[in-house]
């Protein structure tokens, strides 16, 4: 298919690649340099996709990010992503394109038919008509709504590609590199500088690149090419094409998104398709020129209305035609160049109709309508012609033919990076835009973003803020570096205009979100009366533009329904990202198996080998339980393991337990502080369970601490509280006792750990100690003591039991875990020891009433769990006097029960909560709830302990367990906690 | 933000935990629970600049005071602890 809207030469685009894409289905050719908004238009297609709301004909309407119109889905499978501006889609060989939000194709589109309905469409049509019954929504009116207000489709498989993150330091960052940005870039180089420049198109040069314009002789392209070679030859300048800077944080921090393979059909093998940047910048130049607004009038969304800088990049860059027969309306001296560079592309210029009584170039050779403006557009799928009228005359006078309308409204300065930490932008009527104050600290906002629109003006403004940003950091640069010599066309002079106060048809001011000017009077009329509040009613300003172009001319209408001014009505607030960041870019790495890191204990491997089904702790992964041929269910496994350990002996890797070691003269004393229960009577070569509260009175964490020697203690913690113990540790000594001399590190990694348990365990364990006494005499319970074992390896052995078996538990250096684990299976096998994990280590714990994570969820007390008597009479510590408040001393507090069902097949679920039976099922009847759970193969029944006000006191008593998530109720009787070997005869044995 | 603790220089902030406004010393044990009620549960809640602690529990595990905008975010002094007592 011919190109037939493609100049006959010029544009920067290279010829002599030929590159193929479709659209639609339908086969085009573009060039390489080419956006697909760009080849688009040079094949002649100008309806491009279908609007948000009314589903009306949509064409390209900008050439750049701030595009509401000409969003399509790009790609397909995996790949696909919906929203891609066309006018920033770089072509390259194969693109797939599709259209969106039309059905059944973009040609005839059923939902159009909404156009025809529009006053039933209004403001806050939605919050009025989808509101009754509430049962519609889900089923009814959120369906009708997704179907006809989509904004594309998301990919339904996995994206292939991967995404990465990285941090950057420099100087001076330099946002955009059009004539202001690269002047500050090489001017900040030149001193030496460790500068960043980063511009989210493909090419460096902004308008230079758009425009036609001479510096010092060169034009602009090959002035821009030579400040690209001189910033490459800097080792100290990093170059970011492609790179939007899409917020501005805390303190010099700003994000940026590099696509690295967007403009591929796939990512170059092994690299990312996106990173996501984290820059930190000692000052930075804000230099993103500015975004040109439309005009409202009739139908002004027709495909074909474009606006005027746009149609001067498509020319002179693409060598592509907005149309053959073109209208030129505006308010300011861009006409003038406008009507030039099209003519020079080819084009007719049918009309020029200045909303201006005089100013401007006077003879552009074609007819000018002064005072005058474009009324309305006419045509359907695409512009066919314009009527025109006098400004404020109220009719239209003047029907002109034509097949594309240019406008131009003036242009706001891009300022939305900088307001990102709350600064209000304020109203500049000499510029007619919205600005900011240029000096904000760290950032310095220059040239057009800071209102100057001629390139001699920005190249100047570019070189005098890098000289002020150098002096501020204390850097000298070439002062008052020559001025440039620059031919360009008029800019500048402007009348204020905005929208045609009596236009017929539809007047859009956010095309994306099809809101219209009587949309945002409606909302007046009902009492938006903010900018924000008219947003969030009319849609006005979201999605995925953010409003870009409408913004003024939204606060224009504002203002004249509220007979109030533009300054007072003001914007609405831009917050990051300025253009969307994909999910991809925000996780990188961290996706699937690397979505956290994972932390093994030294005998994973072992387990893996040996059928372990694990199951994640925090980072950690732990056996859930030992898999072995024939059983199909983790019960089964689990009970065997529990009947094993309990009928002989069991093994279980214990090393994930938080392990503290604490050493110095004030050791003892310390742990004074940190424990309900004291320490410094304890002896050396004895275990100690203690007790840690928070300072107002609540439990934070317990476990076994033991005393290695005079100085020096081994603390451990509980798996989940490991981290948080340790922080709460260096609090209380740098903060609350410095002068305790004592020195405390995790070890926790250090040690491999297991449990050996069951009656077998001191014969089992007899196999690998070297010459050490384990008779109950030489070692009783509660012992604790350095040793050798299988041979000379270093090891600690503590008689302790999670179980409430005779248990042992010996922890060996980390890189020796498996030897030991292996050597004690070794020894273990003529009593058939079992490994046993997680399942079988929690049903042992709740059989004997030990709590754990979820008895000590930060709201119990000591005395809840029946422990009020370990708290030291005789010393302070940590929550001492807050855990005394009588409302945590009350008797109807929950206090820890085990629980039983009466039919001994009913499974215990946690989470129940008790009641009495028959009493109503609300909270205020609610008694306590179960924590925690288990099957209990010893006891051959379910069973749980949970927390039952008053408790202690009403052992025997029956309940009702109901749980509401379940949807389950069953009969459950209060017992002791300590449902296996109550008077703990076997763990002294 | 980044906090430029004194033992580690500047570095990104998720390398710190905040645990809060910087509290009145902590009671003797025998103040009773009014004092301790105040030193535990009674802020300030400043907004603006703001005294807390910080701990750097990705780094040097030093506890620090760090004097903070609660609405800039702008740090104006980083101390250890011990400098502070
Ligand atoms: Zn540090």
């Amino acid at each position: 298919m011919p190109q037939l809207f493609r100049s006959v030469s010029g544009g920067l685009i290279n010829r002599s690649e030929l590159l193929r894409f479709t659209f639609d289905g339908k086969d085009y050719t573009g060039y390489e340099g080419d956006t697909l908004a760009s080849a688009l238009l040079a094949n002649g297609v100008r309806l491009v996709g279908r609007s948000f709301k009314y589903h009306r004909p949509r064409g390209i309407l900008t050439a750049g990010v701030e595009e509401p119109n000409a969003l399509v889905e790009l790609r397909s499978g995996g790949r696909q992503e919906p929203n891609t501006r066309a006018t920033v889609v770089e072509l390259y060989d194969g693109l797939d394109a599709n259209s969106q939000n039309r059905w059944p194709s973009l040609k005839f589109d059923f939902l159009s038919i909404n156009q025809y309905a529009g006053p039933f469409l209004s403001a806050g049509f939605y919050y009025k008509t989808f509101m009754w019954p509430p049962s519609f929504w889900e089923p009814v009116y959120e369906r009708i709504i997704r179907r006809a207000a989509g904004l594309g489709f998301a990919a339904e498989s996995n994206d292939p590609d991967h995404y990465e993150k990285a941090n950057a330091h420099c100087d001076l960052l330099v946002i955009g590199a059009g004539p202001t940005g690269l002047q500050a870039a090489l001017t900040a180089a030149r001193a030496g500088a460790r500068v960043l420049i980063a511009d989210d198109g493909s090419r460096f040069g902004g308008a230079l690149l758009d425009e036609r314009v001479t510096i010092d002789g060169k034009d602009g392209a090959a002035w821009v090419d030579a400040a690209i070679a001189e910033l490459e030859s800097y080792a100290h300048v990093r170059m970011f094409p492609r790179t939007t800077v899409f917020g501005r944080y805390d303190a010099g921090t700003y994000g940026l998104l590099e696509r690295i393979g967007d403009h591929l059909a796939e990512p170059a093998p092994y690299t990312a398709r996106q990173c996501l940047w984290r820059v930190f910048a000692k000052r930075s130049i804000l230099a993103t020129g500015a975004i040109e607004r439309p005009i409202v009038f009739g139908d002004n969304d027709r495909p074909g209305v474009m606006l005027a800088g746009a149609a001067r990049t498509y020319a002179n860059r693409y060598g592509v035609q907005a149309g053959k027969k073109v209208v030129v309306c505006g308010n300011n001296d861009d006409i003038a160049r406008t009507v030039a560079d099209l003519g020079a592309a080819g084009a007719t210029i049918a009309a020029v109709v200045d909303t201006r009584a005089t100013g401007g170039a006077e003879d552009l050779g074609r007819p000018i309508y002064r005072n005058s403006v474009v009324r309305r557009a006419l045509g359907g799928q695409y512009v066919q012609g314009v009527e025109i009228g006098e400004v404020g005359g109220g009719i239209s006078t003047e029907k002109i033919d034509c097949d594309a309308v240019v406008m131009t409204g003036g242009w706001s300065p891009n300022i939305y990076v900088a307001t990102h930490l709350g600064q209000k932008p304020s109203y500049d009527e000499k510029i007619v835009g919205f600005t900011m104050p240029s000096d904000l600290g760290e950032m310095t906002i220059a040239g057009a973003a800071n209102g100057i629109y001629d390139t001699a003006g920005c190249l100047a403004a570019g070189a005098a803020v890098a000289t002020s940003a150098l002096d501020a950091m204390g850097m000298s640069g070439a002062k008052g570096d020559t001025a440039l010599d620059v031919d360009e066309g008029p800019s500048g002079q402007i009348e204020p205009f905005f929208y045609v106060k009596d236009a017929t048809g539809k007047c859009f001011v956010d095309f994306q979100n099809d809101v219209t000017d009587k949309d945002l009077k409606l909302a007046i009329q009902e009492g938006y009366d903010s900018a924000e509040h008219a947003k969030r009613y009319t849609t006005f300003g979201m999605a995925t533009d953010q409003g870009k172009t409408g913004s003024l001319n939204g606060a224009a209408i504002l203002a004249d329904a509220l007979g109030s001014s533009i300054a007072d009505v003001g914007v609405t607030t831009a917050r990051p990202p300025y253009t969307p960041v994909s999910f991809g870019a925000w996780a990188g790495h961290a996706v699937g198996e690397e979505f956290q890191p994972t932390r093994r204990t030294p005998m994973h491997d072992w387990h893996e080998e040996n059928g372990a089904v694990f199951v994640e702790a925090g980072l950690w992964y732990r056996p859930a339980y030992y898999r072995e041929p024939g059983e199909t269910t983790w019960q089964e496994s689990s009970d065997r393991e529990v009947l094993a350990t309990r009928g002989s002996v069991g093994l279980s890797d214990v090393s994930t337990l938080g392990k503290i070691d604490v050493q110095g003269p004030d050791a003892g004393a310390f742990l004074n502080k940190l424990y309900v229960n004291g320490w410094t009577k304890l002896a050396v070569g004895k275990a100690r369970y203690g007790l840690m509260l928070r300072e107002d009175g609540f439990v934070m964490d317990d476990g076994t601490t033991s005393r290695l020697d005079e100085d020096h203690y081994l603390m451990t913690t509980t798996t989940a509280n490991a981290g948080p113990v340790m922080a709460h540790m260096d609090y209380c000594h740098q903060i609350l006792w410095p002068e305790l001399d004592v020195q405390f590190v995790s070890v926790t990694e250090q040690w491999a750990q297991m449990a050996i348990a069951g009656p077998n365990a001191r014969k089992t364990l007899q196999g690998v100690v070297d010459d050490f006494d384990l008779s109950n005499e030489a070692f009783p319970f509660m012992g604790a003591a350095n040793l050798t074992i299988l041979g000379g390896m270093p090891a600690r052995l503590f008689r302790i039991s999670f179980s409430g078996e005779l248990a042992y538990e010996l922890a060996v250096p980390a890189d020796l875990g498996i030897a030991a684990w292996k050597g004690i299976m070794a020894a273990g096998a003529p009593y058939n020891i079992t490994p046993y994990g997680l399942e079988a280590l929690g049903a042992m714990r709740i059989e004997k009433g030990h709590p754990a994570g979820p008895e000590l969820d930060g709201r119990t007390t000591a005395d809840d769990l029946g422990m009020g008597r370990m708290h030291s009479k005789i010393k302070d510590f940590i929550g001492k006097t807050l855990a005394e408040r009588p409302a945590l001393k009350e008797t109807n507090r929950p206090q820890l029960v085990g629980i039983r069902p009466v039919d001994a097949s009913e499974r215990v679920s946690a989470g129940a909560h008790l009641l009495p039976p028959g009493a109503e099922q609300v909270i205020a009847n609610d008694q306590g709830w179960i924590s925690s759970a288990s099957h209990s193969p010893t006891l051959e029944s379910w069973i749980g302990i949970g927390f039952l006000k008053n408790g202690r006191d009403r052992i025997g008593e029956r309940l009702l367990a109901v749980d509401f998530v379940r949807e389950r109720e069953y009969q459950v009787e209060i017992v002791s906690p300590h449902m296996v070997d109550p008077k703990g005869e076997k763990l002294h044995g | 933000m980044r906090i430029d603790c004194p033992h580690c220089g500047l570095r990104s902030n998720e390398e710190f935990t905040i645990k809060g406004e910087v509290p009145k010393a902590r009671p003797d044990a025998e103040a009773g629970q009014d004092a301790y009620v105040d030193y535990v549960y009674i802020d300030k809640n400043t907004r603006g600049r703001n005294v807390e602690h910080w701990h750097h529990s990705g780094g040097c595990r030093a506890w620090l005071v760090v004097e903070r905008n609660t609405i800039t975010h702008e740090i104006y002094s980083v101390i250890d602890v011990q400098e502070a007592q």
